[in-house]
């Protein structure tokens, strides 16, 4: 049963993807059964994976490997780590509630859009799961695909042209890394991660590989200066879109780099860490100020994305800085530790986020702050749980999204009390603009008609933001199940990093 | 070099040459025979046609299941090889699926005759020739039966301005390309005294006498071969027969002879110039960058789809040319491979159009998609995959190929190009994201119910068509696998 377990995950959503298709062509509450009904079994395929990762032990478990195109020595290869596991898990924790979140806010070619995310989700489980670069390469382009429908069919009034943007974006930046990894299959003669980790590339093959790399997955974060897609992207998404968005495809540019760029160039990824840090730098301070003067909550919150993914690529790059030269492993560990739970977390807190804003968008169908406003009054329970959430962005201690960026500031300080200060600014302005977002939404007068009218959010609403504040603050005030669960593959990206390649 | 006095044919040389002689026998029996069956019953002249282009493939299939039987006959002429027998397979097998998404067409026009499908076979030999062929004469023979009879074709319709103006441009740079290869032929011929490409490949491997006169023979010779294909800056026919010439032709000269063309440009350039190969590369090289740029740019300001289609095949020739510049097993199998994926993905886009057109009104502009998903989402799903697999996207056969041919670019030293090409396929995914967001995103332009052929082999065979495209795209290795063997030669 484990040996597949990992297909299964893959599998499942893809077969209920094409049975929603089938079954629900003609009946919208047969497709949201059906696919509801197939993203929760997908959940509770994932908690077996959870809880059969053997922590202590480490690696890559649950691994299947098949031949898959034999004249290029690709294979179908699947394992996962503890990174994998978290942030599968994240994948179909968040699918579900998205299912729910769209329950009545799709009315048109529902099948279409509940089979789109079934296929969405299958395809980033494949992303965490593939060992062989060249799968790897599938499921992250494949992706592209089912979101691309998402946004353009669902979406805002200028939806074409988000996109259009969104794809070729991200087509741009992975065309090079494909380039980029079949250069080293050339040199190498493999595809598969662990081997490639192993292999010895000089340094100037090392530094065009890291910029490959770079410019794939900096689209993905994204980093500055190549994050201008987002926030059309998800100001145009349907509200399911852009959590999905936001809480996980986000993710796999993060992910990619701890994947591809650290392990396979450490020596390059060391020489240009800090042209990383300066970018990431640029993302948490720049673009927190660019949130401050949003007028739509998408965009704001879209932009804060940009903000705190650049604590995720701060913590992990600054860990070359630690351990190569000052030696301290620790540090460097604690760095990615706390880039891996600010992915998770921002997964739930980003998630949540635009989750009440569809929650409002429903009933007003307008995402401009100048439109609410005294939203307490009429909807006593939604302000409760919008205002829960605006803290956790800001990084309130207690919710995860504390602990993520202040163990990204402690391993910086380390490195340079300066990184560290610049860091730290963000946890000013990023709770002013999201405090001054929630004041101005959901404080003071009522302003409008609109308002005044609104009803507050009924059990289902209140089901998917409950679980997403039970992840939050469970997270926030006992990370130890998950820092647990990622230790040990942790250390693994620590040793990678050091080895000295050249 | 070759034995100047032919020895006497024996009975395994027409062993050898089965399937063409099978498919040259019933076209010409077809040919009288379809004198005899009523303008009314041309229906029957397509089945039959079918049915000889189908038990054509499977003589070739077997008589490439016998390795002990590869090897040459009638004097070295005629080649009986792996390449010969899987590029021989699959021009019969897209010319199969383009007699079936023909039919509706040429229904629906009032084409429906028996000349097209004889045309049609005659090109298909001609083809097979060229695949088969073991010497300057026998490609060339190969080639010219199935130029003419692709004049011909365009020209079908000769009621049409646009498809007399588009044969008459055909006719005139293919006659011309014909007269430069022949040239170019000529002088290969001048400088080591045989037509016999292995003689060739042997006399510029001891001692070349004559460079300079090889080195321009190359020019004229590749000239040719980019003619073909359609290379910039030899696409100029390209646009005007897509758009010109009816659907039904359209769609013939858009597939199988790009499969063809790959036949002749291996044998031309591995099995007789293999040995200068680092005088054609460059020139390759160049034609292949020119390809990239210009058909993907000028792709970007279409708005009729066929027009849109031709530029796209000028681009992925570029991508074809790739796996040649980098030659060798890894390059010509990468090429081969290509052509093979990208003739079966453009039958299908052409099947798409014909799906969407009905009597008097061709589906020819972009926006004649609009709101199909709305309609029918299978139909629009179909575009969906090929338009997904033209831009290369993984999980389609279009990116497997890519991944072949940049691979082999990278393998033959070519890193800057693949890097060039990389950029140019982004260039690409954006007009076929086009198609897919005016099929998905835009409103449809009329409330009423979608009219698509009432054929139901048909619509069967375009839907297999397109889910083979994923069904390659996912499990393409096979098909990848038997492409090197058969040009590594086991």
């Amino acid at each position: 049963m484990t040996e597949h377990l990992l297909s299964l995950l893959i599998g499942l959503p893809i077969l209920g993807g094409i049975a929603t298709i089938v079954l629900g062509r003609n009946s919208a509450t047969t497709a949201r059964w059906v696919s509801l009904i197939v993203a929760l079994l997908t959940l509770a395929a994932s908690i077996p994976l959870y809880l059969g990762y053997d922590a202590q032990a480490g690696g890559l478990q649950f691994v299947e490997s098949k031949l898959w195109i034999d004249s290029i020595n690709a294979y179908y290869s699947l394992g996962a780590d503890g990174i994998s596991v978290a942030l599968i898990v994240l994948t179909t924790f968040t699918s579900v509630l998205v299912l729910i979140g769209a329950w009545e806010a799709i009315d048109e070619k529902v099948h279409q859009y509940t089979a789109a995310f079934l296929f969405l989700e299958a395809l980033m489980i494949g992303v965490f799961s593939a060992t062989d670069a060249l799968l790897f390469y599938l499921f992250f382009e494949a992706m592209l695909i089912p979101m691309f429908i998402i946004i353009g069919v669902w979406g805002g009034p200028r939806r074409v042209y988000a996109t259009i943007k969104f794809f070729l974006y991200t087509f741009f930046g992975s065309i090079f890394m494909l380039i980029g990894l079949i250069y080293l299959y050339l040199q190498t003669g493999t595809w598969n991660l662990t081997e490639l980790a192993a292999a010895n590339i000089p340094l100037t093959a090392q530094t065009w590989l890291f910029f490959s790399f770079l410019l794939a997955f900096a689209v993905k974060v994204p980093m500055f200066p190549v994050h201008t897609w987002l926030p059309d992207a998800h100001v145009e998404a349907p509200t399911g879109g852009s959590v999905v968005l936001a809480a996980i495809m986000l993710k796999i540019g993060g992910y990619g780099f701890i994947r591809f760029s650290l392990p396979i160039t450490p020596d390059a990824s060391h020489e240009l860490a800090w042209l990383v840090i300066a970018l990431s730098l640029i993302a948490v301070i720049y673009i927190g100020f660019v949130a401050l003067v949003q007028e739509d909550m998408k965009k704001l919150i879209a932009y804060s994305s940009i903000s705190h993914m650049g604590f995720v690529t701060l913590g992990t790059f600054i860990a070359f800085t630690l351990a190569r030269e000052s030696g301290a492993t620790d540090a460097a560990r604690l760095g990615l530790q706390g880039a891996m739970v600010q992915m998770v977390s921002h997964g739930f807190i980003s998630g949540a986020m635009f989750s009440c804003v569809g929650v409002l968008y429903d009933r007003v169908h307008s995402r401009m702050i100048k439109d609410y406003g005294g939203v307490v009054n009429t909807m006593p329970w939604f302000a409760a749980f919008f205002v829960f959430f605006g803290m956790a962005n800001s990084g309130l201690p207690g919710t995860s999204g504390f602990v993520g960026e202040f163990m990204v500031i402690l391993a910086s300080f380390q490195a340079s009390p300066w990184i560290a200060a610049a860091a730290a600014v963000t946890l000013i302005v990023g709770a002013a603009y999201t405090l001054w977002l929630v004041k101005r939404v959901v404080f003071g007068e009522i302003g409008n008609d609109h308002v005044r009218h609104l009803t507050d959010i009924n059990a289902r609403e209140a089901l998917m933001l409950g679980a997403f504040a039970i992840a939050v603050l469970l997270v926030g005030v006992w990370p130890a199940p998950l820092t647990n669960l990622m230790d040990s593959s942790i250390n693994e990206v620590v040793a990678q990093l050091l080895r000295v390649k050249v | 070099m070759a034995n100047p006095i032919p020895s006497p044919v024996s009975m395994l040389d027409f062993w050898a040459i089965l399937p063409e002689a099978f498919l040259a026998l019933s076209a010409c029996i077809l040919l009288l025979a379809d004198l005899y069956i009523p303008k009314d019953k041309k229906a029957a002249t397509h089945y039959l046609s079918l049915l000889v282009l189908v038990i054509t493939a499977v003589l070739v299939w077997r008589n490439g299941q016998d390795a002990s039987l590869f090897g040459s006959a009638f004097s070295g002429m005629f080649v009986r090889d792996g390449v010969a027998t899987i590029a021989k397979f699959f021009i019969l097998v897209s010319s199969s699926l383009v007699l079936v998404y023909a039919k509706p067409s040429l229904e629906m026009r009032g084409l429906m005759t028996g000349e097209y499908y004889l045309l049609i076979l005659f090109s298909v030999l001609g083809m097979m020739l060229m695949a088969s062929s073991g010497s300057m004469l026998t490609i060339y023979l190969g080639l010219e039966l199935l130029a003419l009879c692709s004049y011909a074709l365009v020209a079908l319709d000769r009621d049409n301005g646009l498809a007399s103006e588009a044969a008459m441009k055909y006719f005139v740079l293919g006659a011309m390309a014909s007269g430069m290869l022949l040239y170019g032929m000529s002088m290969v011929y001048g400088a080591t005294g045989t037509l016999d490409l292995t003689g060739i490949r042997g006399a510029i491997n001891s001692n070349m006498l004559h460079p300079t006169l090889v080195l321009f023979g190359i020019v004229f010779i590749v000239i040719g071969i980019a003619f073909k294909f359609g290379t910039a800056p030899f696409h100029m026919w390209v646009p005007d027969v897509y758009q010109g010439a009816p659907t039904a032709v359209a769609l013939f000269v858009g597939s199988a002879p790009k499969i063809a063309a790959f036949a002749m440009a291996y044998r031309l350039l591995e099995n007789a110039l293999g040995n200068a190969s680092q005088h054609w590369a460059n020139m390759l090289a160049v034609l292949s960058l020119l390809s990239l740029i210009l058909g993907n740019l000028i792709a970007i300001a279409q708005t009729n789809f066929k027009r849109m289609l031709a530029y796209s095949t000028v681009s992925h020739v570029g991508f074809l040319v790739l796996g040649l510049i980098g030659g060798g097993v890894v390059g010509f199998s990468a090429s081969l491979f290509y052509a093979i994926g990208y003739a079966i993905t453009a039958a299908a886009a052409f099947g798409l159009i014909v799906l969407m057109s009905r009597s008097g009104f061709e589906a020819e502009n972009i926006e004649d998609f609009a709101g199909l998903n709305s309609r029918n989402s299978w139909y629009a799903f179909l575009v969906l995959v090929v338009m997904g697999s033209l831009a290369g996207v993984p999980g389609f056969i279009g990116f497997l190929i890519k991944l072949e041919v940049l691979m082999a670019a990278i393998n033959g030293k070519f890193l800057w190009l693949a890097l060039i090409a990389g950029a140019f396929a982004v260039v690409g995914a954006f007009y076929y994201l086009r198609v897919i967001k005016v099929v998905y995103f835009d409103a449809p332009k009329s409330d009423a119910a979608l009219v698509v052929p009432n054929d139901w082999v048909f619509r069967t065979v375009l839907g297999l068509n397109v889910l083979a495209l994923i069904g390659l795209g996912l499990f393409g290795g096979p098909l990848l696998s038997w492409c090197q063997r058969a040009v590594a030669g086991i």
